[in-house]
Order: C-alpha cells, then sequence, then structure tokens
C-alpha cells in the first residue's frame, strides 16, 4: 500500500487547487513541508520573503491582481503571529486567501512548548475559518473545503494550522467529506421580484446615485456595471475599494466618495432620493455620522454578504446577492426607450457643485507637491500602471489625483489601514501580472514597516518601483494634530530615517532621488524605465494637508475643501 | 428586549468559542448559554439568551450564519416554544426549624430535595426563568446559602392545534397566583 505523508498530500492538495505559487517562511515546525516543496518546486514556485507580513501582503497583492486564491506558508508562534496583521487586512478587504501555519507536534499542544501559540484563537476573529488539523486523514478535505470557503461568497482569509506530527504522519485513505459541509455550488439567485422593486424605484428616482464598492472587483461585476450606469444615466461615487470598478475618466463617475472624496460625490449622496449602494458595508470613512447619511434618500443594498445588509444602515430594499448577476438582472429590466430628461436636473445640480469644488491643489516653485507626483506618475504610467498604497495620505492622494480606469488596478489597505502594505502587496502584484508596470506608492513611515522585502523583489527579480512620498512625518496623524488638536505634533517626526537611495542600493535596488519641482518628471521618468526594481525618493512638501475632508464623526456638509 | 437564540452547530473542538467570541468581538450580550448534544450527535444546540432590539438581534443571527460550521440559527421567541431553566439551591432548614415551610415551597413548585443534612436541603427547581426566579424569592428570606443556575435550554412547541401540556399550564398558573 502506498502511504502518503500529511506533507505529500498537502503540497498535493495545493496544486489540485491551481496554486503555482506560493509566499512563505520557513521554520521548525514547517520542515517536513518544506521538504516536500523542495521536491514539488517545478510545480509550485515559493517565494521566500523576509517577514511573514510581507508574505501574506504579497499574497495579497497576488490575490487582488488576479481575483485568484493567494497562498502562504509560514511556522508555528511568531511565524504565525506575524502572520496576523495580513491575515486581518485580508479580512477587512474581503481577499480570498488561505494561510497554512505550522503547529507544535500534537503532544505538546497545550504545554507552552517551544514556537507554540494558539494560532486558531488568534485568528479566529479575522478569519472565514480555521482548522487545526489533528489527523492526517483529514487533510486533503481541509484544504479542499479551505478554498472553496476562501473564494465562495464574501471572500476571505483562511487559516489551516498543521501540527508538525501531523504533516509528518502517513495516510492510506482521506476523508472529503468529514466535515459534512454543505458545499453550496452557485450563489443563491437573485431574487426577481425584489430586483424588479428595486428597479421600479430606479426607474421613478428623480435624483438617484450609485454607492459602488469593493464588491465590484471581487463579483467582475465592472462591465456590468458600466451597461447599468450608461443605460440609465445614473452617476456612480466609487469608495476607496471601488475604484477602478467603474472608469475614474468616465462621465458618469463623480469621483471617490467618503472623508476624503470628493465635494461632488459627497454632495450627491447628501441630497440624492436614492442610494444604489452595490458591493458595500456602509463603512464610518464613508459615512461619516450615519444618522445623517444620505438623509432623504431611499437606500436599495446589494451585497454578496446578508449580514452586510442592515449592520449600519437599514436600507430600503435588500438583495443578499452577487452585485454583478443582480446588475445583470435589473439591465434586463430597464424598458426599452427609457429616456433621462427627468434626470437632467440633478445632473446639472451635479455639474455646478463639480465645478464649485473641483480637487485641487496649489502648485509650488520650490518644493514638490505630492498631489504633482501622482500626477505626474499618471502622466508618465498613461494611466496604465497598477498601483499598491500603503494607508495614509499619500493613499487618499492616489486615490484622489491617479484617475483609475481599470477594476483591480488599484490594491491599497482599505479597510485595516495598514501601513507597510504597498511594497509586499506590489510585490505579490507584479508576480501576478509579470507584463504590467507595478508601482507602489508608499509614505516614509509606511515604507519603513516593510522595506526589507526589497530584498525579495530584488531576488526573484521582480521590477517593482516604489515612490516614497517623503515628508518627515506621520502625514495623517500629523494632519489631524493640526487640525484637531490645536497643532500639537505629539511624536510625528521622523525625519531620522535612512538615505533611501543608499538604503535601495544596499539591498541591489536602485535609488532615485527627487527634490526640487523641476527634477521631479526627468527622475520619475528615469526610475520608471529601470528595468530592476527601483525606489525613487521624492522629498514633499513637509505640511501638506489632505482635502477635502469630512471630519470623522461629521457628515457631508461639514466638508473642509480647503 | 429579551430574545432566546438557537444556533445549531458541528460539534467540533473550538466551534462554542467560535459563537462566544463573535458576541464579545461585536459587542452583543450574552445573558446566560448552554450547549447540548443534538438528536444528531454530530451537531450541538447552543441556546443564547440576549438582549437587543430587532435590528440588533438580526444581526447576531445573520453574524452567526456566517460561521462556517453553523448549520441554522432560530430566533425561539418569535415563535411558540418551551423554555427551562433549573437551579440547585442549598437553603437552611433544620429539623424543627424551617424545613417544613421549604418542604411545602418545594411541594408546590414540583420541585425536588435531592440531599439533606441536619441543617440544610439542597433542592431542584426547573421551569421557566420566572417560575425559578420566584422560587427563589420565596427561599431567600428563609436562608439560602448556595445557588447554581443553568442557561435556558428551549425548543418550538409541537404544532398548533396540540394541548398544551399540564405543567405548562401549572408554571402559568403559579405565576398568575404570585402576581
Amino acid at each position: 500500500m502506498d502511504w502518503t505523508t500529511g506533507a505529500e498530500i498537502l503540497v498535493e492538495a495545493l496544486v489540485y487547487e491551481g496554486v503555482d505559487t506560493i509566499f512563505g517562511y520557513p521554520g521548525g515546525a514547517v520542515l517536513h513541508i518544506y521538504d516536500e516543496l523542495w521536491r514539488a518546486r517545478d510545480s509550485l514556485s515559493h517565494y521566500l520573503v523576509r517577514h511573514e507580513q510581507g508574505a501574506v501582503h504579497m499574497a495579497e497583492g497576488y490575490a487582488r491582481a488576479t481575483g485568484r486564491v493567494g497562498v502562504v506558508l509560514v511556522t508555528s508562534g511568531p511565524g504565525a503571529t506575524n502572520a496576523v496583521t495580513g491575515i486581518a487586512n485580508a479580512y477587512m478587504d474581503s481577499t480570498p486567501l488561505v494561510v497554512i501555519t505550522g503547529q507544535v507536534p500534537k503532544h505538546l499542544i497545550g504545554t507552552d512548548a517551544f514556537q507554540e501559540v494558539d494560532t486558531v484563537g488568534i485568528t479566529r476573529p479575522c478569519v472565514k475559518h480555521n482548522y487545526l488539523v489533528r489527523d492526517v486523514c483529514d487533510l486533503a478535505g481541509v484544504v479542499r473545503e479551505a478554498f472553496y470557503l476562501a473564494r465562495s461568497g464574501r471572500p476571505g482569509p483562511v487559516v489551516i494550522d498543521i501540527p508538525k506530527d501531523v504533516s509528518a504522519a502517513r495516510a492510506n485513505h482521506s476523508r472529503l467529506d468529514h466535515v459534512g459541509f454543505p458545499f453550496s455550488a452557485a450563489p443563491p439567485p437573485v431574487d426577481r421580484k425584489a430586483a424588479e422593486r428595486a428597479m421600479a424605484a430606479i426607474l421613478e428616482a428623480q435624483r438617484p446615485v450609485v454607492y459602488a464598492g469593493g464588491g465590484l472587483a471581487n463579483s467582475g461585476a465592472d462591465e456590468a456595471l458600466r451597461a447599468f450606469a450608461e443605460a440609465l444615466s445614473l452617476p456612480v461615487a466609487p469608495t476607496l475599494m471601488g475604484l477602478g470598478g467603474f472608469p475614474s475618466s468616465h462621465p458618469l463617475c463623480l469621483g471617490m466618495l467618503g472623508m476624503h472624496g470628493t465635494y461632488a460625490a459627497n454632495m450627491a449622496v447628501a441630497e440624492c432620493d436614492l442610494l444604489i449602494a452595490l458591493g458595500v458595508r456602509f463603512d464610518d470613512r464613508v459615512t461619516g455620522k450615519l444618522a445623517t447619511f444620505a438623509p432623504h434618500a431611499r437606500i436599495i443594498h446589494v451585497d454578496i454578504d446578508p449580514a452586510n445588509i442592515g449592520k449600519n444602515v437599514a436600507p430600503s430594499l435588500a438583495l443578499a446577492a452577487d452585485v454583478k448577476k443582480a446588475l445583470e438582472q435589473f439591465v434586463s429590466l430597464i424598458p426599452e426607450g427609457r429616456s433621462f430628461e427627468s434626470l437632467e436636473p440633478w445632473w446639472e445640480r451635479i455639474r455646478a457643485w463639480q465645478r464649485s469644488q473641483p480637487l485641487r491643489y496649489s502648485g509650488s516653485q520650490n518644493q514638490i507637491k505630492p498631489q504633482s507626483v501622482i500626477r505626474e506618475l499618471h502622466r508618465l504610467t498613461k494611466g496604465d500602471a497598477i498601483i499598491t498604497t500603503d494607508v495614509g495620505q499619500h493613499q487618499m492622494w492616489v486615490a484622489q489625483f491617479y484617475p483609475f480606469t481599470k477594476t483591480r488596478q488599484l490594491i491599497t489597505s482599505g479597510g485595516l489601514g495598514t501601513m507597510g502594505f504597498g511594497l509586499p502587496a506590489a510585490i505579490g502584484a507584479q508576480l501576478a501580472r509579470p507584463n504590467e508596470l507595478v508601482v507602489a506608492v508608499v509614505g516614509d513611515g509606511g515604507f519603513q514597516m516593510t522595506n526589507q522585502e526589497l530584498a525579495t523583489a530584488v531576488q526573484y527579480e521582480l521590477p517593482v518601483k516604489i515612490v516614497i512620498m517623503n515628508n518627515g512625518y506621520l502625514g495623517m496623524v500629523r494632519q489631524w494634530q493640526e487640525m484637531f488638536y490645536d497643532r500639537t505634533y505629539s511624536e510625528v517626526d521622523i525625519s531620522v530615517a535612512p538615505d533611501f537611495v543608499k538604503l535601495a542600493e544596499a539591498y541591489g535596488a536602485a535609488g532615485f532621488r527627487a527634490e526640487r519641482p523641476g527634477e521631479l518628471h526627468h527622475v520619475l521618468s528615469a526610475a520608471l524605465s529601470h528595468k530592476g526594481v527601483a525606489v525613487i525618493d521624492v522629498a514633499v512638501s513637509k505640511e501638506e494637508n489632505v482635502f477635502p475632508i469630512v471630519p470623522a464623526g461629521a457628515n457631508a456638509r461639514d466638508m473642509i475643501v480647503q | 428586549m429579551r430574545h432566546t437564540l438557537s444556533i445549531i452547530v458541528a460539534d467540533q473542538p473550538g466551534e462554542l468559542s467560535r459563537i462566544v467570541g463573535l458576541f464579545s468581538a461585536r459587542g452583543f450580550n450574552i445573558q446566560t448559554i448552554s450547549v447540548g448534544e443534538t438528536l444528531d450527535p454530530r451537531w450541538s444546540r447552543v441556546t443564547i439568551v440576549t438582549r437587543g432590539d430587532d435590528r440588533t438581534i438580526q444581526q447576531i443571527v445573520k453574524q452567526c450564519e456566517r460561521l462556517a460550521r453553523v448549520r441554522e440559527v432560530q430566533d425561539i421567541t418569535t415563535r411558540p416554544h418551551i423554555e427551562r431553566e433549573m437551579a440547585l439551591i442549598t437553603v437552611a432548614a433544620s429539623a424543627g426549624g424551617s424545613r417544613q415551610e421549604v418542604l411545602s415551597l418545594v411541594s408546590v413548585f414540583r420541585a425536588k430535595v435531592v440531599d439533606i443534612s441536619h441543617t440544610h436541603l439542597i433542592v431542584e427547581a426547573s421551569g421557566n426563568k420566572e417560575k425559578v426566579d420566584t422560587f427563589i424569592e420565596l427561599l431567600r428570606p428563609i436562608g439560602i446559602t448556595d445557588i447554581t443556575r443553568t442557561g435556558h435550554i428551549a425548543i418550538n412547541r409541537l404544532a398548533a392545534g396540540e394541548i398544551v401540556s399540564e405543567e405548562e399550564n401549572e408554571d402559568e398558573y403559579l405565576l398568575r397566583q404570585r402576581r
């Protein structure tokens, strides 16, 4: 009889799921698995990171650039705890991941053994599901279910914790049905009655707005949304996670909604009589004060996750459904010969808001304005690059000044707001989309949280470009201290920093620096056309603020535009 | 408003902690919780009594339904059901002292004496929360030295038209008397 080990079963199961890329970091508890990975290296490429957080963010970048499930392998104890930030990030942004963690051998579990931590307990609140595999005969079934869960419904991370003795144990059979899990093959069908009621409300509305989020990318609904919005001449306000799901350059696009969104998008939502919420969860960074969010509107909420519906805002009409399928259903219900005249007055008001308060910034002769860096990046990349970011001011400037036109073009840490996400996410995206230009726009703070992954990019020749918007501050925190704490700059000065050009060179990457407006174009252009990994340290004006801003917990009318 | 939720979850290690963790992480309240095997031993029934307005309860139900090993969540409160909890009560009851009084209360409430010493009795009482509360309230002046209470368990009533059981009638009667 052919008795296979847990490690062999795991690798085989991963290959069966179509996995060819895995990000990881070895350690004691995963030695059996790494031994097997070495033998399987022709079918399964492993990318050795420099920190487990980087591995998870790379897998997220990979998953978000493609829609495939990102896979991570780390060891027990600190390997697992270092991965938690990435897992939580993926949970918040609904990114499909399978994270495999080693665990101490079964007989040592619960004894405070070396490198033991309760991984299943620690990750429980930030995963769709997790497993501690106690029997090698369950392993294949667990992997199969984990991939199913990660990619089905609202996607998210799943953790599989494998004790060292289980990866070594031999099994002569596999139980695939050990859990009696009711796999449901397809997402639930769209409720036709509800869709008809929704369409009636849409046709009736005088001041409708579409509020579109991260669900667009996950459901592949970009074209369906375009068809829907164009057929009805509907204004579309994407969230940060929705950017690219509807082209920012489209005449129907109002620009980003929310705390740092456009005046027009926020005013349109404040004044609308119908809010069509698609693949969104009414996050506080979008709604501000809930009581005054879209105060005059009936709300239609479409989301794949029933728990998102009614969580923060009670809709008048709810469809727990796949956004793409719902939109296709809506489009099929649009009556022939629909005229847009009734929306004319609404569009006039929207145009007036757009004209009165466009996104803008003041130029400077001697300082590089951070917004101008994004504009220049947009010009040089012809608007085609995949952009990743960390969290903070630079992220908002990217969202405002780089008009995204394609789905999965912006890969940013939306829900968790994780500093250090941009660089590793770019590496994962570059691996997934080798022929595209991938640029990480990061702050000098976030960059220093994961910059060790430069070594990973160099090792695997993944030619990502990293634009550091260097203002020597934790900029967004400084901005809040300036605006809401009487300019008390408490612990936000990070101007003592390495020379990022030398740092890049120390890692074997190319380093570039721009300090004056006059050299920005030339330096960026040279760096972007560099063949390998390039770091561009851009000294931007130090005390620039992100505008507009709706202060936390306020409403759209309290927006500070300048 | 008080709601009793019945959650059918796979009988596997860690599943209860997933449910309890969800309640604490999302700020939902647990008044009582009890867990036991169902007819099919692969599945457990977790009965949770919680408080909240309709939206909160709906959200709790939906969040619980997201858990991969949860098969079904029912808000039992919305339909006819029977609720029970049990209490073990140690009460001062010496011969020639208050023992007779305790025993008569035990008989009225259809409780049971499960242990006895020269000075104390341990009494087992079961019923819905109100009945057990009332029983304890009446024993309290006599001198309770210890109480252990289970959480609620609940089950849907048989189909409409079934005869309401005698004991349920009796509980109602007792409560009316008390009020």
